[in-house]
């Protein structure tokens, strides 16, 4: 997969990795893919909600070591 | 691009979990790229209050309502397990080992991503707060200007 940027926000807690994927998306252009990886157990539905609701489309996400990790596609 | 969702919230509560809370929505909305107002009213008033002591000319009852209420996020108490003061103290050891921002840095985040924060005046002549104690870019306002935001908006919530 092309990644165009990569944000980690490791260690941060609510609403921290949902303000730095924000103000990282707005770095991109439409059709860049953001990739965030994340502790926060609630960044999965965190980032599922905000990415539908701003018309980005979430590509894939995984869990790895209780790191997660996004794929997001902006819109 | 349709017009931006709007989030509008009203501070009631001068609780530092309270209004942590309030902060935390308003900066998750700000996120969902809404525009956010937080309209601030009696003791939520103190979340604008800035840390220092400002000179200004009060009288006997404002001042005594000036030293009794905490000046600024940082200085307040919990609604629930205050224990004189250790409650938050122990509710901040506990934050910092979980990597949750502080209370005065959501302040900041929020009006570095641009959330409106208002004062109630009405209640700020109540509690003898004067704009030159409170934080600078901030809006002063009354009910009308709350409605006015929120008539139109998404979601409102009083905390």
């Amino acid at each position: 997969m092309d990644v165009t940027k990569i944000l980690d926000a490791k260690g941060l807690a609510c609403p921290m990795p949902i303000v730095k994927t924000k103000k990282a998306m707005n770095d991109l252009n439409s059709g860049d893919v953001l990739e965030v990886q994340a502790t926060d157990k609630g960044a999965k539905s965190d980032l599922a909600a905000w990415a539908k609701s701003g018309g980005h489309e979430l590509l894939k996400d995984t869990e790895e070591d209780d790191v997660l990790k996004f794929w997001i596609k902006k819109g | 691009m349709p017009d931006k969702k709007k989030t509008t919230i009203v501070l009631f509560s001068g609780d530092y979990d309270k209004t942590m809370a309030a902060y935390i929505i308003a900066n998750g909305a700000a996120a969902y790229d809404h525009e956010v107002t937080i309209f601030h009213t009696f003791w939520g008033l103190n979340a604008l209050r800035k840390d220092n002591q400002v000179p200004v000319k009060k009288n006997l009852l404002e001042k005594m309502f000036g030293k009794m209420m905490p000046r600024g996020t940082d200085k307040m108490g919990l609604s629930k397990m205050n224990y004189l003061g250790m409650g938050p103290k122990m509710i901040k050891h506990v934050m910092k080992k979980h990597n949750a921002l502080p209370l005065p840095q959501l302040v900041d985040m929020a009006q570095e991503q641009e959330v409106k924060l208002i004062a109630c005046t009405m209640t700020m002549d109540l509690l003898g707060l004067q704009k030159e104690e409170l934080l600078d870019e901030i809006e002063y306002a009354g009910v009308a200007a709350y409605i006015g935001d929120s008539e139109d908006g998404n979601i409102t919530l009083f905390i």
